[in-house]
């Protein structure tokens, strides 16, 4: 067990854990912050995205003890009222089924908008490959994606 | 105007005066379980009056509605509390709507299964909001001294024209909760309604994209440990012994022990087929050393039956299909005498694998279990089973046995059996204390439970004009007997036999969505194509032709065909125009067609493949749909292109195989679910307008698509497509 100080969501978090553990579980289960998913354990369906400063990743496979000074967001963080373009876009188009894959979907999209803020479908699809949502609401979430694009560039 | 007696589920609209000694309405936790918005606590009334077990209404004229059944993704806790909503005549935007728990004393069928939530409630939801409408009127008529008869309610407006007088709901919610509940009530005309039939935003989605807590996983609770299980790594092998010693001792490891989680004296309900009988538990601290511990146990399995591989599997479904049945499930006039007379016989025969469900969310369950009480709570589809298996497993009366539902991270059907309830019910009850029991995705995907293996054999005769003569059809599942007999094309051929078969295997199986139509739809509509081809004829015009056998001289008793041809070509006719069948195919593109009925709805769909890219991509489907009424066009919208695309993703990528009983694929960097690139372009959903009651829509737009498909396919690649999933042949679909 190590003590590690984490910049999550702006805020400075305190934990007493094991150093191998995967922010997905020090945010679960030890932040209480259950918005970011567990899928697969394996990077392979994207549930459990972040933004490490301003990069998509994987928490499922990220040690706590590789996080270090860099900023974490979570679903929790990514806007103070629920009202960041993507998800006011998610709100818009009703995107979601059963809802569980949303947030990794949603912190995927906000990060990817950030680089690229006018995608066109391709880069769409290519940049949300790796988040599986087994509902099947793919078309939604791309057009959710392209009006949180005009939402923000307006 | 409907006038329907509220004797039916009576104790729905009893009071909650007559109930508080029964304590009925226990459990019905207003807001103590869900997440509500700032705007939603801001608005909350000071006071709640119960009307029944549906709904109450606030002093400030909020209604709160209570959604009975469990929500897997099929939107139920929207669409459910609008059909209320509506026959109370309360505005949607002062409407608040609650998961109610399991209690079969007032709710009816509290299943997510079957596409059958809003078919089976549909009545008693409505009578919910009428009731409340009736109880609102008369403490209205009584309050201004008016005629009821005269008395109006629109918008959560209560209004009396002759006297000018009006009232929100709010001011008359006192006195209608003492108001006797009515013998009778009288429904909207189906014309009138106003909430019904219109584009409603999930209930739960500003709780979705802000990440809050809403399912079993996100379960926290005082002093509440996390367990895992070991099962054993291939069907046919059992637990044998382990030495938990080395892991018991890891860092938050509290203890590991075996479990017998169905012992031979438990009485087990349908739910708990596929569960494992003896299983190993890890408890902790937290998820990560748990893992951790799981990763370093060693446990001794041992044959307990046979090892089966794919190979087996393939093998034995082919051999069943070369036999005969002893008694066709059907058998109308006389194949045999009609393929002698035939001018042309088509034969072909088409596979698919196991598949697993992978709901995003793991399989996990919150148990409490003490020696006087359980209360639990997760994600389950069948809450009234598992109280049943817990009373004997535990052995306690269903009383002192607490269920509730959260949102569930999909179901498929997977969820249908509880098994993961059961499990960590037993393990807390060994901890004596309350526990989270969470699978990994390894669990999940190798514990079983899976779409059934099929196989089907299709044989159909033509006469020299292109007439269908003769269909014979031999199916056969693992576990399960894959044919409706009773379904299109039974009833309109004059030679029809239809032959089942079953393969007992020990991998487990059990209902995916749309069970055995996910498969047969496909394979018959692709089947249905080629004859068409054959016979020289458009495929939807050799369709539109046998739907008008089936409806002007039915083949056999019409009782028995389990479908009407009318709406069936109905929906054929509406994706005929919508997709402009008859106009030229754009350079490049490919089209199928494929229509199908399941769970009470008719679907057709038109699947348009684009050609130039390599591999082709399916570029749009249209989606003609018959479900009668629809509630939430939006939602049913939702479900409509999920089907479809699951359809297109699983038939065309998934499988689980076996080599001596271990599943080959355990975690998505080996078992294949369609992504975002893979999914159609555009999907256009239509449908018909005819005012009948709703029936399914969770389930009925997967199988067709498949047949869609694998048609468009070959008008692609000139191949035709048997063999499920499609990517193991060549070319493959990008």
């Amino acid at each position: 067990m190590a003590n590690f100080s984490l910049k999550i969501n702006g805020k400075t978090e305190q934990v007493d854990v094991d150093p191998t553990t995967p922010m997905l579980w020090v945010l679960r289960d030890h932040l209480q912050m259950v918005g970011t998913k567990f899928g697969c354990g394996i990077a392979q369906c994207g549930a459990c995205t972040v933004h490490l400063n301003d990069n998509a990743v994987r928490s499922c496979q990220l040690p706590v003890s590789a996080v270090g000074e860099q900023a974490i967001t979570t679903i929790e963080g990514l806007s103070e009222n629920g009202d960041h373009p993507v998800q006011k876009a998610w709100l818009e188009e009703d995107v979601y089924q059963c809802g569980y894959c949303q947030a990794g979907q949603i912190m995927n999209a906000s990060a990817f908008l950030k680089k690229n803020p006018n995608p066109t479908d391709e880069e769409i699809e290519n940049a949300m490959h790796g988040n599986i949502c087994r509902c099947g609401t793919y078309t939604r979430i791309k057009k959710a994606i392209k009006n949180a694009a005009n939402l923000q560039n307006a | 105007m409907t006038l329907i007696k509220t004797s039916y589920n009576r104790r729905s609209f009893l009071k909650s005066s007559t109930l508080a000694g029964g304590g009925l309405l226990l459990g019905f936790s207003w807001l103590a379980s869900c997440n509500p918005t700032p705007e939603q606590v801001s608005r909350m009334p000071k006071e709640w009056f119960n009307i029944n077990a549906f709904l109450k209404i606030g002093d400030n004229g909020i209604v709160t509605i209570a959604s009975p059944n469990p929500e897997i993704g099929q939107n139920v806790k929207t669409s459910m509390p609008m059909i209320v909503a509506d026959e109370l005549g309360v505005d949607w935007n002062n409407v608040i709507v609650e998961q109610a728990p399991l209690n079969t004393d007032i709710f009816q069928r509290q299943i997510a299964g079957g596409s059958q939530s809003i078919r089976a409630s549909w009545e008693g939801l409505r009578m919910a909001g009428a009731t409340a409408k009736h109880m609102l009127i008369a403490a209205a008529a009584d309050t201004w001294q008016v005629p009821a008869s005269e008395i109006t309610i629109d918008a959560g407006v209560i209004t009396h024209k002759g006297s000018d007088k009006s009232a929100g709901f709010g001011e008359m919610a006192s006195k209608a909760a003492t108001i006797p509940v009515p013998e009778e009530v009288v429904l909207k005309d189906t014309k009138d309604f106003s909430i019904i039939g219109t584009d409603k935003r999930n209930v739960d989605g500003p709780n979705i994209v802000t990440g809050k807590p809403l399912f079993g996983i996100d379960i926290q609770e005082e002093g509440m440990l996390t367990a895992m299980i070991v099962h054993p790594p291939a069907f046919g092998m059992t637990y044998k012994s382990m030495n938990a010693e080395s892991v018991s001792s890891m860092p938050g490891i509290k203890e590991v022990f075996p479990i017998d989680v169905y012992p031979d004296d438990m009485e087990q309900q349908w739910s708990d087929g596929g569960g494992i009988a003896k299983l190993v538990a890890i408890v902790g601290e937290s998820t990560w050393q748990c893992m951790m511990a799981k990763k370093a146990l060693n446990v001794e399995w041992e044959n307990s039956s046979t090892l089966e591989s794919t190979a087996y599997h393939e093998e034995a479904l082919e051999k069943l299909l070369n036999t005969n049945a002893k008694e066709p499930a059907r058998n109308d006039g006389n194949v045999a005498k009609a393929f002698n007379r035939a001018a042309q016989i088509i034969e072909r025969t088409y596979s698919a694998p196991f598949l697993a469900h992978n709901t995003m969310e793991p399989m996990n369950f919150y148990a409490d279990v003490t020696a006087e009480r359980a209360i639990l709570n997760g994600p389950i589809q069948t809450p009234e089973f598992l109280e049943k298996s817990l009373a004997s497993r535990l052995n306690l009366p269903v009383e002192k046995i607490d269920i509730k539902m959260t949102r569930m991270g999909g179901g498929f059907g997977r969820r249908l059996y509880g098994t993961f309830g059961v499990e960590a019910a037993v393990i807390s009850q060994k901890m004596q204390a309350p526990v989270k029991l969470v699978y990994t995705r390894e669990d999940d995907m190798t514990q079983g439970t899976y779409r059934p293996t099929y196989k089907v054999k299709y044989k159909a005769g033509l006469d020299k004009d292109g007439n269908l003569i003769a269909w014979h059809v031999k199916g056969v599942g693992s576990n399960d007997d894959l044919i409706f007999e009773n379904r299109f094309p039974a009833g309109a051929v004059d030679n029809y036999k239809a032959e089942k078969f079953v393969l007992e295997t020990n991998v487990t199986t059990g209902a995916w969505r749309a069970p055995r139509s996910n498969f047969v739809a496909g394979a018959e509509q692709s089947f249905m194509d080629e004859v068409a081809e054959a016979a020289g004829k458009d495929p939807i015009e050799f369709r539109l032709e046998l739907f008008d056998r089936a409806m002007k001289d039915p083949v056999g008793n019409p009782e028995k065909n389990d479908y009407d041809p009318e709406r069936y070509a109905g929906v054929l006719k509406l994706v005929k125009e919508k997709s402009g069948w008859d106009g030229s195919v754009k350079n490049g593109v490919a089209r199928g067609v494929s229509a199908y009925y399941c769970h009470n709805s008719y679907v057709a769909q038109v699947l348009d493949l684009t050609k130039d890219s390599n591999p082709p991509k399916v570029d749009k489907v249209w989606c003609a749909v018959d479900c009668g009424i629809v509630i939430n066009p939006m939602a049913a919208k939702n479900q409509i292109e999920g089907g479809i695309i699951d359809g297109i993703g699983h038939a065309t990528y998934s499988e689980m195989t076996f080599m001596d009983g271990i599943p080959q694929q355990s975690n998505f960097d080996t078992y294949r679910l369609i992504r975002h690139k893979e999914a159609p372009r555009e999907i256009e959903s239509y449908f018909v307008d005819n005012g009948i009651d709703p029936t399914g829509l969770g389930e009925p737009s997967l199988p067709p698509v498949v047949g869609a498909l694998a048609n468009a396919l070959y008008k692609a690649t000139g191949q035709r497509y048997y063999k499920q999933p499609f990517i193991t042949q060549k070319p493959v679909l990008g």
